[in-house]
């Protein structure tokens, strides 16, 4: 089954000069895991926003499960997907318990069952309800705002995940953490999911497939293997030594 | 002096209290008719980009006519008593709610209502459980603002017939009486001050989130 599928898409901003998306077609399974890698401007969260609708392609068409999401009811869209935003957007007058809430409240869970959802969220990302489900989150570190924005859009088990950078503001040693418990959710729930990053190593390590973005289009998207096989393009090849550079730079150490 | 506003208090109490309630009232009264006013307004300012340019200009200006001028304005057109008194001190009021209402709507950060919208919230929603409430800190401080200031005019508002505690500092200038003038004034400055401290308290009260 085909989770996700761009058909032509192309983008552009008003005002801007050249497309921020450029014809893009591609197709995800349900149950990959795709990472999506490219320079900052690239147009990857672009990407991400034309799946939860919050843009709308200039040309092309977007599906989901094989739906046009164009004539899919949005407020489904939205709540079958996701999304983890780059720049957190917790909801600062909420505590950490009712941020997570949030999906479960719109849809009128009972007390009960979103008591427990959240309580069960919290500690699948490694923070102690106790501890934190009273916070606000202007009391918690931006690495563990960050964790609850995954809790808040993992709530009512959509069948795809839209995370753009979600481990940006971690140290290295917690981002390992995550980033293997997000691949122990993936092989439990075999939920789709799409991850933005512009870290080569996290793109690399987390997908089953990756998808390289340059300049709003795809120069490559293959799986890892694949990719440092046989590089498409400069631009690819030129990410893929600057790795290979860093880890000679580590193994001089060893 | 202290003998003779202890002498005031003891003769004519219920007097002050009187004229005190009038001045509460119109001031109350004036708050509410702002509020009812200029919250919607704003909202719809930030909500509809062309209205805010023409809206905010013109309470712009409105606000730098001093409060005694549109006060005197008022008389020809809605002659003396409570309501011209009312109605000076709305138009007084309404641009600092007004502003402030449609500064805190701008002020939510772009993020956190675009997440709100793809949690699947719809228009609505967002602005019933994100939008206003963060608006919130900024629109109290703006309705803050316009109750000090409506307490303080409406003590000017006496000149046009409204009563208030305004009154008896006119009565205190006209009859060379320093200690009316004194126990008015500091009546109505003791008002102020203490809807300051209402306010700041209602502040603490709503907004737990930005005082931990
Ligand atoms: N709302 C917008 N209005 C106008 N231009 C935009 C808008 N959002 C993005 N762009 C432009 O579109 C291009 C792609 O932006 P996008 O945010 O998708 O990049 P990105 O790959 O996510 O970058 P980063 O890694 O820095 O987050 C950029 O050139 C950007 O300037
Ligand atoms: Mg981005």
């Amino acid at each position: 089954m085909t989770a996700i599928e761009f058909q032509n898409v192309s983008k552009r901003f008003p005002g801007a000069g050249r497309n921020a998306l450029e014809d893009l077609s591609f197709a995800v399974s349900e149950g990959e895991f795709v990472t999506v890698l490219g320079p900052s401007g690239c147009g990857k969260t672009t990407l991400l926003k034309l799946i939860n609708r919050l843009y709308e392609p200039d040309s092309g068409r977007v599906l989901l499960f094989g739906e046009d999401i164009r004539t899919a009811d949005l407020v489904q869209v939205r709540r079958r997907t996701g999304y983890v935003i780059q720049q957190i957007g917790l909801f600062p007058h909420w505590t950490i318990g009712e941020n997570v809430a949030t999906v479960p409240k719109l849809l009128k869970w009972d007390k009960a069952r979103i008591e427990a959802r959240t309580d069960e969220l919290l500690r699948l990302v490694g923070l102690e309800p106790e501890e934190y489900k009273k916070r606000y989150p202007s009391q918690l570190s931006g690495g563990q705002q960050q964790r609850v924005g995954l809790a808040r859009a993992l709530a009512v088990d959509p069948k795809i995940m839209l995370m753009d950078e979600p481990f940006g503001a971690l140290d290295s040693i917690t981002r390992g953490k995550l980033q293997r418990e997000l691949l122990t959710l993936h092989r439990e729930t075999g939920k789709t999911f799409l991850f933005v990053t512009h870290d080569i190593d996290e793109a690399f390590l987390l997908g089953s497939r990756v998808l390289i973005l340059d300049g709003g289009k795809i120069v490559q998207f293959d799986t890892p293997e694949a990719i440092i096989r046989c590089p498409a393009q400069g631009f690819v090849r030129s990410l893929v030594d600057a790795a290979k550079e860093r880890g000679r730079f580590w193994e001089a150490y060893l | 002096m202290f003998g003779q506003i202890e002498e005031y208090f003891r003769t004519s109490l219920d007097r002050w209290t009187g004229m005190l309630a009038a001045h509460v009232e119109v001031s109350l009264l004036a708050l509410a008719i702002a509020a009812a006013l200029a919250v919607p307004a704003g909202i719809l300012c930030a909500r509809y980009e062309r209205l805010k340019g023409p809206l905010t200009g013109l309470f712009g200006a409105l606000r730098v006519v001093p409060s005694l001028a549109i006060l005197l304005l008022m008389l020809p057109v809605l002659g003396t008593g409570t309501a011209p008194a009312a109605v000076a001190l709305v138009l007084l009021a309404v641009p600092p709610v007004l502003m402030n209402t449609v500064a805190g709507l701008e002020s939510v950060p772009a993020p956190v209502l675009e997440t709100a919208a793809a949690m699947g919230m719809e228009e609505r929603q967002i602005w019933q459980k994100v939008r206003l409430p963060l608006a919130m800190p900024m629109i109290l401080a703006g309705l803050k603002t316009a109750a000090v200031e409506i307490v303080a005019s409406a003590a000017l508002a006496a000149k046009i017939g409204a009563g208030g505690l305004g009154e008896l500092i006119f009565t205190g200038i006209g009859l060379f009486r320093t200690d009316l003038l004194l126990i008015g004034g500091g009546s109505v400055a003791l008002l102020s001050l203490l809807t300051g401290v209402l306010f700041e308290l209602l502040d603490k009260l709503l907004l737990k989130y930005k005082n931990v």
